[in-house]
């Protein structure tokens, strides 16, 4: 146990005595949060939308018929009340819901007016945004057609829309969540692997190995000091996240905060698993920075939502871990659910975690070469 | 006298290469063991065989009674193992380094102060300054203590004195043999020949394979045939000169001189002569003693022809 202490001072030491190190650990993250706090816009295709028809008329049938047969939507499912809104989103398939009110066809014949709410999931800012405006053409172009097949220009739908979880449509609200995601598998995977490529290039590892330090009290010992930093870091971007931009945590804290220690475990045995297979440190860090860094990037659901990518992207974004930590985190900070809606994302995370620590215990090697 | 190593018929490739072919020595209790070989030659693979970092393909080798393949968990705590590459944290200072090394080995630097306090004493005012900052001298120093802080039984130096100043490298030599008394077996790897007269016995190797094994004086002596060393301003004239000598044996430059081997008695009249004819000034042609080099180069010789 001293042994094991004495390794992870030195770690802490070499951490504390490169600034770089403390730039990417504490500086990238505090910057990216304030970047991302700006949106990038992304398109809309197939999103899921779900229909609440209180009214069962011909005008609400032609009008789902019109919003469903562009290439925008596609219908998930029909809903019966308005209770069922809040499970419908959090199933996760549906984006938005569109409410038709009871007797939508007469009133509209009657009055002349009645109205649609759209209701969309807030905690995705830039799709709620396009599928509004979406939505807003189409009854549009319906109003117009009505008017012109009833030769009269009285007739209007009037579109409510209404968000939900966010409300005020922050769009930083989504990259808090996709930063941390991001800074962790960074920190985690990319610094531990680099640290322990270093041992080899500096051929201190020769010496190391050579000693009766126990490989698993060297790589336990590499990666202590990570896993507390990268704590720390959660910890630093949630406060500024909710100190900048007044993001609460709308879940369980103590889940989330769990979940995300079980999110760095993954990255740093990832991280492991690199350097076991990477003889220098440029080595470890290209691949860190292609096999992991970009995936997360482009292919996790951060930037880019994984329903508008073509269907092999969906296929492959399987196999990237940030993609149910993204829906984990984004579920409890934004939509506060609980572990039972998360617990098929916190299953494949927990199964990757063990299949990466096995591969990298047994690929260890007690000697070189 | 108690055998620590023990090696028979080592061989190691890599790839296409044969790294080391057949290799068998035994080295003795508190002996300083020298390899001694061009680069290349295959010493830093038997290091590591001997460290157990790497699996030989062929043969046996035992260090302390224990097989190094099999019992190379046990080995690990009673061996002190110097790379090539001095092996020091760049970014952390000389103590740290130093005390680093002790809790690893789960010793501290109190309770083997005076295994290493020769060598560490000339580091020590330095201790606060990071370790990437220092000499080629001190860094080998500290090296040298931080292998030596858990008192290990058997010592093994790569190449400890390449990329150090000539003061230096006395100075090292003179600490390696205070550590005899410690009773510590040193193995040690060097390019240097000068250096291979320090050590109790020395084997010479070369393209992976042991040309002889002895005391330095006796491989010395193993040099059987008459040597005259040949001088004048013009050395690589005069070696191209020699070269062309009908009775030329063999000729190797040597410092400031040439080393010249014939086949005829008497030479000295005959050879300065033909000089002269070719145009070399002043030459000078005397019976010299030879060298371990000289003997080296002969064996590496009769083993290439």
């Amino acid at each position: 146990m001293k042994r094991f202490l004495g390794f992870v001072k030195k770690e802490f030491l070499h951490i504390f005595r490169d600034y770089r190190t403390l730039i990417i650990l504490f500086g990238i993250p505090v910057a990216q949060i304030l970047i991302f706090g700006f949106a990038v816009s992304t398109e809309i295709k197939n999103a899921g939308i779900a229909f609440l028809d209180l009214s069962h008329d011909e005008i609400t049938q032609k009008l789902t018929n019109k919003i469903v047969s562009s290439d925008f939507f596609r219908k998930t499912e029909d809903l019966l009340s308005y209770n069922d809104i809040d499970r419908a989103f959090k199933k996760g398939m549906t984006k938005a819901v569109i409410v038709y009110e009871r007797d939508l066809g007469s009133k509209l014949m009657k009055e002349g007016k009645a109205s649609v709410s759209i209701i969309t999931d807030g905690s995705e800012p830039n799709v709620a945004t396009l599928i509004t405006n979406y939505t807003f053409a189409i009854i549009n172009d319906f109003n117009r057609d009505m008017n012109r097949t009833a030769g009269n220009n009285s007739i209007l739908i009037q579109p409510e829309v209404k968000m939900l979880y966010n409300p005020e449509l922050k769009s930083h609200f989504m990259f808090v969540p996709g930063v941390i995601t991001l800074i962790l598998i960074l920190i985690c995977a990319l610094m531990t692997s680099v640290t322990i490529t270093r041992e080899k290039e500096f051929g201190t590892m020769e010496v190391l190995l050579v000693s009766p330090l126990k490989p698993i009290q060297i790589i336990l010992g590499k990666v202590a000091p990570y896993f507390l930093l990268s704590f720390l870091n959660v910890i630093v971007i949630l406060v500024m996240s909710w100190l900048v931009f007044g993001l609460p945590v709308k879940g369980s804290l103590a889940l989330l905060l769990v979940l995300t220690m079980l999110y760095i475990l993954m990255s740093l045995s990832l991280g492991i698993l690199i350097s076991t297979v990477s003889k220098t440190m440029q080595q470890a860090m290209f691949i860190s920075f292609i096999g992991l860094m970009l995936p997360t990037i482009l292919l996790s659901g951060f930037i880019y939502p994984i329903e508008n990518m073509p269907k092999i992207y969906d296929y492959v974004s399987m196999i990237v871990p940030p993609r149910y930590f993204i829906i984990i985190i984004k579920s409890i900070m934004i939509k506060g659910t609980g572990i039972l809606f998360i617990w098929k994302e916190t299953l494949i995370l927990l199964l990757m975690t063990a299949l990466f620590i096995g591969v990298s215990v047994r690929k260890f090697k007690v000697r070189l070469q | 006298m108690q055998t620590v190593v023990e090696s028979t018929g080592i061989c190691k490739s890599f790839g296409e290469t044969r790294a080391l072919k057949n290799i068998s020595f035994t080295v003795d209790e508190s002996d300083i063991f020298g390899f001694i070989g061009p680069d290349g030659a295959g010493k830093t693979t038997l290091f590591r065989i001997l460290t157990t970092l790497m699996l030989p393909e062929e043969g046996t080798m035992t260090v302390l009674g224990l097989d190094t393949v099999k019992g190379f968990k046990e080995l690990r705590k009673n061996i002190g193992y110097m790379p090539g590459r001095f092996s020091l944290y760049q970014d952390l200072t000389v103590e740290e380094n130093l005390k680093f090394y002790a809790t690893v080995f789960g010793t501290s630097i109190k309770e083997n102060y005076d295994l290493i306090s020769d060598i560490y004493s000339h580091i020590e005012p330095f201790k606060d300054k990071l370790a990437g900052k220092l000499s080629g001298g001190m860094k080998q120093k500290l090296a040298l203590s931080c292998a030596l802080i858990h008192k290990p039984k058997i010592l093994v130096l790569d190449e400890p004195t390449t990329g150090v100043d000539a003061v230096s490298r006395a100075e090292f030599w003179i600490m390696l043999k205070k550590l005899r008394d410690h009773k510590i077996t040193i193995i040690v790897s060097t390019p240097y020949m000068d250096e291979a007269m320090r050590c109790d016995k020395v084997a010479l190797i070369q393209n992976g394979t042991i040309l002889a094994i002895n005391q330095p004086i006796k491989i010395k002596e193993g040099f059987s045939r008459k040597l005259y060393s040949v001088k004048a301003d013009e050395k690589y004239k005069l070696l191209l000169a020699l070269k062309k000598y009908p009775k030329t044996s063999s000729v190797w430059p040597f410092g400031d001189s040439v080393h010249l081997t014939v086949n005829e008695e008497d030479p000295e009249e005959s050879v300065k002569s033909f000089l002269e004819k070719e145009g070399v000034k002043y030459p000078e042609i005397n019976l010299t003693e030879a060298g371990i080099e000289d003997r080296f180069l002969e064996l590496m010789k009769s083993e290439n022809g």
